[in-house]
């Protein structure tokens, strides 16, 4: 399956690809309310992190792993991998927030939601037309989805 | 301010932020090597220091929201035309540190750009113009010595044979090269991006002067190995690993003047390459001095030769001055097979201000007057000649091209491909734009994948427009266009600029 593969080599650190991510995310598909106003508000947030050190900087979102500990962690059955697109897919109404799923992912790629006891994880952009809308903003092409 | 230098706000931009767009999310802070852009703690927004922008638009650019606009500072001093700005904040800053006035890339000054007045010529009616997407189009160029006659002899099975022996060429694909900068003045992602263009659109980078990484000796067929005054990174295998190899006498940029790549630039890739220790000053000497005469510079050509074993063709590499044309001729008589003119609008990393903006002269000029000068003595055939400095789109190559050149360089261009915008603060080591920085955090933000996308886009663009206009002109051969000055036209220059170009007037 295709999924979203970070280059730590060519990461500038900018950020960009948060903001991406919220702005796809949000109700009114713009980025200058998304972070003015739904992020304050509707507690919305980036499914996506840069985690940076020294100089080296990498951006982290779910891998949809094909075993993934979160998935196995779950108690509510809020977390489930779609067996025919291999997709981890979070389902927000099962979800009582336990953070099990946080404990168990090897990446730290899942994270609590701001406001709510939910989390926030990556969906890879499912409903959006072209792709990741990370992928799309990263100026240096060090995020890549790909078939590997 | 206060706790400021009295002329600290006598700053050249400023940072014109909009409110309405503006969402503090930080992009701007991080892309900023020089600090402009600062998140305020105590207001809880970013905030921007003006004094310290350098007009690189590289926030500009990454701003998500287009909240960002960059311009001059609109304060002025008194108009003065004899003292204009520029001395002014010269003096303040010379004043304040008693130093020698740094400079980066070509220079800024408002010299003749003769390239804008010449015009070319165009087929109607009695010749035909050629559609270069019909028909073939030959770009192929072939630098190196040509010799004045070639023998041909019917060989045994009735098929004709050449019988002179040819010197060593290089052969591009098209008449563009990118220029000599070295592994360390810009960083290794560039070099790989240069080698990996070069080898995708048939034309050859300069390794400049500071050796050439292991990794790139893969890409040797589109490579020329540059030997300088410092003979940085020069050895057997270096001299054998290109197609052709460049003695650099001198620069465009800073005639007369040598290099000096701080020892802050001096990495450990940088420091193998160039055989020296890391962080030790990269000191390049003005002359070499192994070369005072003619004579001279003839004993190295010929020790190059020797070590590369008559393979590879011998660039020498001059800045254009005053009397350019008598040196070419001493160059080609002292055994080169490719002189290169770099003329005084030609890029640096580094150079005095001064140097940049007052010495050498414009390679329009230089370039007819070589040429000119090589044809009267009959031995035009014996190099081939490379223009360099201050080439900007296809249509300089191509009136370069009339004036007599075989090839050109471009160095600014190639770096404006990757970003660069002639902001002209190569010296610090902190260039924004990931070019001009061995910086990892920095250098990172070029990706050589991007980056030689880029570089080879530009070469087939500027290709494919040499095409049209070749066509245009009803010629379909670089050669016939070579030296053809009958193509050329002047507008609004004066008799005896004409002359030195050797073109007429337009209407004549």
């Amino acid at each position: 399956m295709k999924r979203v593969y970070p280059d730590k080599e060519y990461c500038i650190g900018c950020h960009l690809c948060e903001l991406a991510c919220m702005t796809a995310h949000s109700k009114s598909q713009d980025l200058i309310v998304a972070y003015r106003e739904e992020r304050g508000k509707d507690g919305l947030s980036s499914c996506k992190k840069v985690f940076e050190k020294g100089h080296t900087c990498v951006a982290i979102s779910c891998r949809h792993c094909d075993e993934p500990s979160c998935v196995a962690a779950c108690i509510s059955g809020g977390l489930h991998k779609d067996p025919e697109t291999g997709h981890t897919l979070y389902d927000r109404e099962k979800c009582v927030g336990c953070w099990s799923c946080l404990m168990a992912c090897p990446y730290g790629a899942i994270r609590r939601h701001p406001t709510e006891g939910k989390i926030v994880k990556c969906d890879l952009c499912a409903e959006r037309e072209g792709g990741p809308a990370c992928v799309a903003a990263c100026p240096n092409a060090a995020l890549k989805y790909e078939e590997r | 301010m206060l706790f400021q230098p009295v002329n600290k706000n006598y700053h050249e931009f400023c940072i014109i932020r909009d409110k309405d767009l503006c969402i503090n999310c930080k992009v701007c802070v991080r892309q900023c090597s020089y600090e402009a852009h600062y998140w305020d703690e105590s207001r809880q927004k970013v905030m921007h220091d003006n004094t310290k922008c350098i007009g690189c638009h590289r926030c500009e650019a990454l701003c998500p929201t287009a909240a960002l606009n960059i311009v001059n500072k609109p304060s002025d001093f008194r108009t003065n035309s004899l003292w204009r700005p520029v001395f002014l904040q010269n003096i303040y800053k010379q004043a304040d540190t008693g130093g020698v006035l740094l400079a980066g890339m070509g220079s800024p000054v408002d010299i003749p750009v003769y390239w804008d007045s010449m015009l070319l010529d165009a087929s109607q009616v009695t010749n035909p113009s050629i559609d270069p997407l019909r028909e073939p189009m030959e770009l192929k160029t072939f630098l190196g010595a040509k010799p004045k006659r070639v023998k041909i002899v019917t060989g045994k099975d009735g098929k004709p044979e050449l019988k002179t022996k040819l010197s060593p060429q290089i052969e591009l694909d098209v008449p563009i090269m990118f220029a000599a900068m070295s592994f360390g003045a810009i960083n290794f992602n560039l070099h790989r991006a240069m080698a990996r263009a070069a080898t995708e659109t048939g034309t050859v980078y300069n390794t400049g002067e500071g050796g050439l990484h292991k990794s790139l000796y893969k890409y040797g067929k589109n490579t020329i190995v540059q030997v300088a005054s410092g003979r940085f990174g020069v050895h057997l295998d270096y001299l054998k690993a290109g197609v052709g190899i460049e003695i650099k006498v001198g620069q465009g940029a800073k005639p007369g003047i040598g290099g000096h790549l701080p020892g802050e630039k001096i990495n450990d890739q940088v420091s193998e390459t160039r055989m020296i220790p890391i962080g030790s000053d990269a000191i390049s000497p003005a002359p070499h001095h192994d070369i005072y005469s003619i004579e001279d510079l003839l004993q190295l050509i010929f020790a190059l030769k020797e070590a590369s074993e008559y393979k590879a063709p011998i660039s020498v590499k001059i800045a254009a001055v005053h009397n350019v044309a008598a040196i070419a001729s001493g160059i080609a008589r002292a055994g080169a097979d490719i002189v290169t003119i770099d003329g005084m609008r030609g890029g640096t990393g580094a150079a005095p201000a001064m140097i940049r903006d007052n010495v050498g002269i414009p390679i329009e000029l230089a370039l007819a007057q070589v040429d000119q000068r090589l044809r009267d003595e009959g031995i035009r055939n014996k190099v081939s000649i490379v223009a360099a400095g201050g080439i900007r789109c296809s249509a300089d190559v191509v009136k370069a091209i009339a004036l007599g050149a075989d090839a050109v360089y471009i160095g600014t261009a190639t770096l404006i491909a990757v970003g660069c915008t002639l902001c002209g603060r190569c010296y610090t080591g902190k260039c924004p734009w990931g070019i001009a920085t061995n910086d990892p955090k920095l250098s990172k933000r070029q990706n050589p994948d991007i980056a030689a996308k880029k570089l080879a886009n530009l070469i087939r663009a500027w290709g494919h427009e040499i095409e049209e206009m070749l066509g245009g002109m009803g010629l379909n051969s670089i050669e016939s266009l070579r030296g053809n000055r009958d193509k050329l036209r002047g507008v609004g220059i004066s008799d005896i600029e004409l002359d030195i170009l050797g073109i007429k007037h337009a209407g004549r």
